[in-house]
């Protein structure tokens, strides 16, 4: 009965032991979800099956259909029928949509490639994920949903049996998320089997067929999906009960610190600007949240604003009452701003580098004497913000690359607290965050909120965006389409104001 | 939580250390022991200097996500308007040696400045640079040997350090290295932070400090520290300092290990570039100024080829040609390596196309071990 099955799975790297003994069935034809908190184990578990982890450096066994597997790479994985979309995507950006989709498995005629029958067969697959564009666009001209989305079409077309989706949603709008489902329904009647990992419970709960819990690397037990229901799953994979998730607190507004008034910005000599004509009001003390689609142009709004682009403001911006020239990051950090980006692998970490050097990286003028590090005080710091923000890793001397990707975003965070801000920017701040750790978010916000920082919070999440803000606006093609109140927002208002500008570019 | 802060080794430096003392061991061998006479040792680290110094700043640049293919060509430049400004103008030494390093540092804007605010890769402008300082060379020197220095100069690249002074040297750095242990130790206890055992942080440097003697101890046998290595060392010794202690070293592994994310932690990144490219001018102007002193002549041809032993001596010592990754005392090491294999083969009348040929394997294999090395970590 059970197409797969993984048994006494043990993983250690130096300094971690990521699994302990787990066992994994799953069922042919069903979708099967796959939860735990940031860094439980289950991307590991998911590079084991893979077999980005070769067989040899873990322990345990494998068996598809009743066969022992022994993976070495992923190509052997592949033609056993495992296919896996990875949480970081890897499309090569400077390729067309078709050729990554063909990656490694171009089609041929006489040794040569036929780019017709694979431009041909990439349309095809272009269509199955619900994306009306054509596959000879470049991946770089496309947005991280659309990526997700070819991701999806590339595994598919591969024809496999098992697919596996490290947060395939984590980074797409509602709309894609609706088209994803779609496609996931599509699959299992086609009987191919699907395991799905999430730390979005109310999908979880809507698609998976049975999910299975992870906890510091063990199971904690797999279920039918009648058999709990979401907070039965929190609290498996917490080991506690979680109660109201979004802790809102009805914020004393204080006065304005930041104030936009006809802010335009035009990258280099392009004439179109990044953002359109914005005109805001963020008070201290105020959680000010940001809805909209993807591509509505809040990260370049928010981008634009920290000095992330090269090019020119129009309009004004103050300051806590005082004008600000949009110069550089550098100018912005000391005036007081911070920006937690929504991709935090481009424009967050240095991968390659530890977990201190990272979190102090926007602050070491805070820790150094006329430009001398104090590598003490340095790691004292870091000591301090992982704490606060209960980063796992095994030292301060780990680099990034090797943390769970919740545990990642929680470095970035750090960076941004360390550097003291007065408006604090997040961009999709939960994206790919366990439901434990993004109450902590929450909370962090509400504390820093007490403190009089402002806060604009963009996000996709609409619950989180309508629990969590004082006032919501909304932005399409680039410019504002409205504000909504607390009272006034909610879930239509905001899609129709979103939906309400120009139509979107994707059609469904 | 005291244990946060792993117990950590160096991997990389010790599989360079061991590989260096294989390398003498077989010379040693090979040539009946003349290898590590102190003649021979004196002979090594005089030769090791150009191409260490160049490796001082070629690791800057390369961490920092770049690559310098001029620096041979500004060395002879460099040296040249040494050697010319000297014989032909009758300076004295010391406005030649500031001189010298100002024109290093202008040809150092010069290519950080397209590099960094007009956005041509540094892989071109530096090609560019190859060529144009090689010309200027040509033609202000009208292609003649200019020669011979005077004596003061010689000093930079012949001389060496009295026996007394070489012993007192090496007593103040033994010191200076207790010291800095200790004060860690101490600074470290009072943050309440984790600390290596004391066996292990006062075994390091004493192992250190009888091999620095023995070194020294060598040398003076012979004449006494060559004046061109103790200036490798200071240089190597500033920049490994400023390389891990500085804000401005820090901000230079960052931009080289992700751009964007350096970008928008407000690193400068154009500042930043451009201040490596003027450091690999003014190092490349010391180095220029050791070889003219040392050849007692300014030559057209000085330099050629020099940027690749600098940048194998880089790559060999593990710095990564994608950037953000790289110590200078792996690059010292990787110039020790080069340098041992020319001089052992040379040694053993072994002909000069067998040495190209020994050291292209020698840098594919370092940098095969060092990536199979990372794969077994990582998995
Ligand atoms: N290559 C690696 N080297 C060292 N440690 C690793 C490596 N990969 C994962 N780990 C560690 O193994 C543990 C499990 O990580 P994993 O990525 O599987 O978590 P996860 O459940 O997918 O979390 P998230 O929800 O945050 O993505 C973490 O502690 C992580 O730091
Ligand atoms: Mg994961």
């Amino acid at each position: 009965m059970s197409i797969l099955e993984m048994r006494g799975i043990t993983k250690e790297f130096p300094g971690v032991k990521a699994l302990d003994n787990v066992n994994f069935k799953v069922k042919k034809g069903e979708i099967h979800a796959l939860c735990g908190e940031n860094g439980a184990g289950k991307s590991t578990l998911m590079k084991v099956l893979s077999g980005v982890h070769p067989h040899g450096t873990y322990d345990g066994k494998i068996l598809i259909n009743d066969k022992e597997q022994n993976f070495q790479t992923i190509r052997d994985s592949e033609n056993a029928g495992v296919t896996i979309i990875y949480q970081e995507l890897a499309l090569v950006k400077d390729m067309t949509i078709a050729e990554n989709i063909f990656l490694g498995n171009e089609p041929t005629s006489n040794g040569f490639i036929d780019w017709e029958t694979m431009f041909y067969e990439a349309n095809k697959w272009l269509k199955k994920v619900g994306l009306s564009i054509e596959s000879n666009l470049k991946v770089s001209n496309l947005g991280i949903g659309q990526q997700q989305l070819i991701e999806i079409a590339k595994a598919l077309s591969k024809n496999c049996e098992i697919i596996i989706m490290d947060e395939p949603t984590a980074a797409l709008a509602e709309e894609e998320v609706e088209i994803l489902i779609n496609i996931l329904h599509q699959l299992r009647e086609d009987g191919i089997t699907v395991i799905y990992i999430s730390h979005k419970l109310k999908e979880v709960m809507r698609i998976s067929d049975s999910v299975t819990i992870l906890r510091d690397g063990q199971t904690i037990g797999t279920k039918g999906i009648d058999e709990i229901d979401e907070s039965g799953i929190i609290s498996m994979m917490v080991g506690r009960e979680l109660k109201d998730l979004f802790p809102y607190e009805n914020n004393k507004i204080d006065e304005v610190i930041l104030k936009l008034d006809g802010y335009s910005f035009f990258e280099h000599k392009s004439k179109k600007p990044v953002t359109d004509d914005v005109s805001l009001t963020l008070h201290k003390g105020e959680v000010l949240g940001i809805g909209g689609l993807m591509g509505a142009g809040r990260t370049e709004l928010a981008t634009s604003l920290f000095g992330g682009y090269e090019g020119k403001a129009e309009g004004s911006v103050y300051i806590d009452g005082e004008k600000y020239e949009v110069k550089g990051p550098k100018e912005a950090i000391d005036k007081g701003l911070a920006y937690v980006s929504e991709d935090r692998k481009r424009y967050g970490l240095v991968l390659g580098m530890d977990v201190a050097k990272n979190t102090t990286m926007a602050s070491l003028g805070q820790i150094s004497s006329l430009s001398f590090i104090n590598q003490e005080r340095e790691i004292w710091e870091t000591e301090k913000y992982n704490k606060k923000m209960r980063v796992k890793t095994p030292s301060l001397e780990t680099k990034v690359v090797t943390l769970s990707g919740g545990n990642q975003q929680k470095v970035v965070l750090s960076k941004w607290l360390m550097s003291g801000p007065k408006i604090l920017i997040l961009d999709e701040p939960t994206r790919g965050i366990d439901v434990g750790a993004k109450q902590e978010i929450y909370k962090l916000i509400n504390e820093l909120t007490a403190q009089g920082v402002g806060i604009i919070m963009i996000s996709s999440e609409l619950p989180e965006l309508l629990g969590m803000s004082d006032r919501v606006l909304v932005m399409a093609d680039r410019k504002i389409m409205g504000e909504l109140s607390k009272e006034e927002a909610n879930q239509e208002a905001i899609l129709k104001l979103a939906t309400g500008g120009e139509n979107i570019e994707e059609s469904h | 939580m005291k244990n946060r802060i792993s117990f950590k080794l160096d991997v990389r430096a010790y599989t360079l250390i061991i590989a260096l003392i294989m390398i003498f061991v077989v010379f040693t061998i090979l040539t009946n022991g003349d290898f590590i006479s102190s003649r021979n040792i004196t002979n090594l680290s005089r030769q090791m200097t150009v191409i260490g110094i160049l490796a001082v700043g070629m690791t800057l640049i390369i961490v920092a996500g770049h690559i310098d293919l001029s620096v041979g060509s500004l060395l002879g430049l460099t040296g040249g308007i040494a050697a010319i400004l000297q014989v032909w103008y009758g300076w004295s030494t010391f406005p030649v040696i500031i001189v010298t390093i100002l024109a290093g540092i202008l040809l150092g804007l010069w290519q950080g400045w397209w590099v960094a605010y007009k956005g041509v890769p540094a892989f071109i402008v530096t090609l560019g640079g190859m060529m144009i300082f090689r010309g200027i060379l040509l033609g202000i020197s009208g292609g003649q040997t200019v020669a011979p220095m005077n004596e003061s100069f010689r000093v930079i690249g012949q001389a060496y350090i009295p026996y007394v002074i070489g012993y007192l040297l090496t007593a103040v750095l033994i010191v200076f290295a207790f010291i800095m242990v200790a004060r860690k130790r101490k600074r470290r206890q009072k943050l309440d932070l984790a600390l290596s055992p004391v066996s292990f942080d006062y075994g390091t440097v004493i192992v250190f400090s009888v091999l620095i003697t023995l070194f020294v101890y060598m040398l003076n046998r012979y004449h006494g520290i060559p004046v061109p290595l103790l200036i490798l060392l200071v240089i190597a010794g500033i920049f490994i300092f400023v390389s891990k202690n500085t804000t401005f070293g820090r901000h230079i592994y960052a931009i080289g290990g992700n751009p964007e994310a350096a970008k928008l932690s407000g690193i400068n990144i154009k500042r930043n570039i451009l201040s490596v490219f003027v450091i690999m001018g003014a190092l490349s102007a010391v180095a220029g100024m050791v070889l003219t002193s040392r050849l007692n002549a300014g030559t057209v041809s000085a330099g050629q080829m020099y940027e690749l032993d600098a940048i194998a001596a880089v790559v060999i010592g593990g710095t990564s040609l994608m950037g953000g990754v790289g110590t200078i005392v792996g690059s010292i090491l990787g110039a020790l390596i080069m340098a041992s294999i020319d001089n052992g083969m040379s040694m053993m009348n072994v002909p000069p196309f067998w040495q190209y040929i020994v050291k292209g394997m020698i840098l594919i294999l370092a940098v095969w071990l060092d990536i199979s090395s990372k794969k077994k970590t990582a998995s």
